[in-house]
């Protein structure tokens, strides 16, 4: 086979053409939507595959004897490889469907932080978690009478690791769980020393991939990672499906999460017993036909190829963050654009951030305005609230600089 | 009057950049502090009664938030202003947003409630009467 090195090209031009969302024009004024970190929007290639299956497919999976049953099964389980082979697990039985990626983490919570951990045990996550990756955290660390520890960020809003020896010699560090890719700052973490100090201490790692999947190749092996979770709808899926990955003995090992049909194998008066992987974890009808649509989602981003989309959101970071910096009273956070998948967050002067978003939206500009589930990372700001532009790879320049002069005009409304 | 005029109209500026009653009272009547979890804005109440400790003498708040909120709790220390605990901690909501005269979506509606919310917690409070059901997805302290 002939090794190409052309460097895949994104032509978000092109793209945008698939996303109907486009196609309407938003208080009169074409649709900048830089909100895609919050959720992406969906490609007509998705939204075909999800009709398609409804229209020709659909049936209950994995128990109807029937041939709907089986295109349906075969939908379901096509899906499940193809995620299994984006996120390069050694075995697609360690793929389990859920809700999304906060259904994935408290399921690690729960089933593998309910039964390993105890007094002098300790959890360690850092303070720019999303709440999905550190509220289960703290609450489980809690109910078991566990330790939960924060790594602190720096003055430059790194993760300081500095206090990683002191944890280690005080401390039965068990779980140490981070994101990849931070929602809020768009910072794209460096977890290689991490993973290998968890291991040093024989903890598991939990990786929160749901905003890096849709941006950049998350690989499960080359992370090193124990479990990784990540969310359809932020990668151009449907809502209401995600994955958690896990590595194939950890979960073997561990209790159910949710109980109820399918996820068993015998049921008697006596003892129920419990099925196989991926089985065990996916208790009562699955999201079928949102696996179907995750599954086009991935094809779709393998098409555009995940390096071309990381290189694209890294030039419009960059150019974001230059343009951004000619608005007046504007406050930027986060790390150089090189480090930073599309994120931008700002304040602009003391300006509330709704008030921002609420004068954007009306020149057409969605962003997300608030404290992005991270309230750690406000309270470290010393803000309420930030506003978030966030870019695809449907993003193109023209949005950035309609975002620009929305700013402008916000900072006249409030002059 | 342009779009953005009529989402932010003069009074409403006028409020959110002069607030009126804003600061701490330091040994209040009631008091309460609301939050609201969709966006981390914060506010405390201070009430003072009269005499007959039952009449509204003065209302001081403190916090963060958007213009609507900011604006809608600074309107709301005038029109409370010398009437009684027990009508104010009923009041009618559309009494407020018809002040506020400008249409809110859902989300800007909870902004704009979150100044009268807290004002009927604290007031509920100190009165010892039961808060209604439903008076408002705030997070209290």
């Amino acid at each position: 086979m002939a090794v190409s090195t052309d460097r895949k090209q994104l032509d978000a031009r092109a793209l945008r053409g698939d996303f109907p969302i486009f196609e309407q024009l938003i208080h009169g004024k074409p649709l900048a939507y830089l909100d895609s970190a919050n959720s992406s929007q969906k490609p007509r290639q998705v939204i075909d595959a999800m009709t398609t299956f409804y229209e020709t497919s659909y049936a209950n999976v994995h128990r109807a004897v029937h041939v709907l049953g089986e295109r349906a099964t075969a939908g379901l389980e096509g899906a499940r490889e193809k995620v299994r082979s984006f996120v390069n697990a050694p075995d697609v039985r360690e793929v389990v469907f859920v809700r999304n990626a906060t259904e994935a983490l408290n399921l690690v919570a729960y089933s593998w932080g309910g039964n390993n951990l105890g007094p002098g045990d300790a959890v360690v996550v850092t303070e720019l978690e999303h709440h999905s990756n550190f509220v289960p955290w703290q609450y489980i660390a809690r109910r078991q009478g566990a330790e939960f520890i924060m790594l602190p960020l720096d003055e430059n809003y790194e993760v300081d690791l500095s206090g990683l020896d002191e944890i280690a010699r005080d401390h039965n560090v068990k779980v140490v769980a981070t994101n990849l890719v931070s929602n809020s700052l768009g910072t794209i973490a460096d977890i290689g020393p991490l993973t290998r100090w968890a291991h040093e201490q024989g903890a598991i790692f939990v990786c929160d991939a749901a905003q890096a999947a849709p941006h950049m190749r998350v690989d499960v092996q080359a992370l090193d990672c124990d479990f990784l979770a990540i969310s359809g709808h932020k990668m151009c899926g449907p809502s209401g499906i995600g994955v958690l990955w896990g590595r194939g003995a950890l979960l073997q090992a561990m209790e159910p999460f949710l109980l109820g049909g399918h996820m068993i194998n015998s049921v008697r008066y006596e003892k129920t017993t419990w099925g196989e992987l991926p089985h065990k974890f996916e208790a009562g009808t699955a999201p079928i036909t949102e696996a179907v649509g995750m599954g086009a989602a991935v094809d779709y981003l393998e098409a555009a190829g995940l390096d071309a989309i990381e290189a694209h959101e890294h030039e419009l970071a960059a150019y974001a963050l230059t343009r951004l910096a000619e608005v007046p009273d504007i406050a930027l956070y986060g790390p150089p654009a090189d480090r930073r998948a599309g994120v931008v967050s700002f304040n602009l002067g003391d300006i509330h951030p709704h008030d921002v978003a609420q004068i954007l939206d009306r020149q057409g500009v969605a962003i997300r305005a608030g404290h992005h589930c991270c309230q750690p990372l406000m309270h470290k700001l010393g803000v309420a609230a930030t506003n978030r532009a966030s870019f695809y790879l449907y993003t193109v320049p023209e949005e950035i600089d309609q975002l620009v002069d929305g700013l402008h005009t916000v900072r006249k409304v409030f002059a | 009057m342009n779009e953005f005029e009529q989402m932010y109209r003069e009074v409403i500026l006028d409020h959110y950049k002069n607030p009126r009653g804003h600061g701490v009272m330091e040994e209040a009547d009631a008091e309460a502090e609301g939050q609201n979890p969709l966006c981390g804005d914060e506010v405390s109440i201070y009430v003072a009664f009269g005499d007959d400790g039952e009449t509204i003498d003065e209302v001081k708040f403190s916090g963060r938030g958007c213009a609507i909120s900011q604006a809608a709790t600074s309107m709301l220390t005038e029109m409370v202003h010398g009437r009684t605990a027990t009508e104010v901690a009923v009041l009618d909501k559309d009494e407020l947003l018809e002040e506020i005269g400008i249409p809110l979506t859902p989300v800007r509606l909870k902004c704009a409630m979150l100044g009268l919310t807290t004002l009927k917690i604290a007031l509920h409070r100190a009165k010892g009467t039961p808060l209604p059901e439903g008076i408002g997805d705030l997070e209290i302290s």
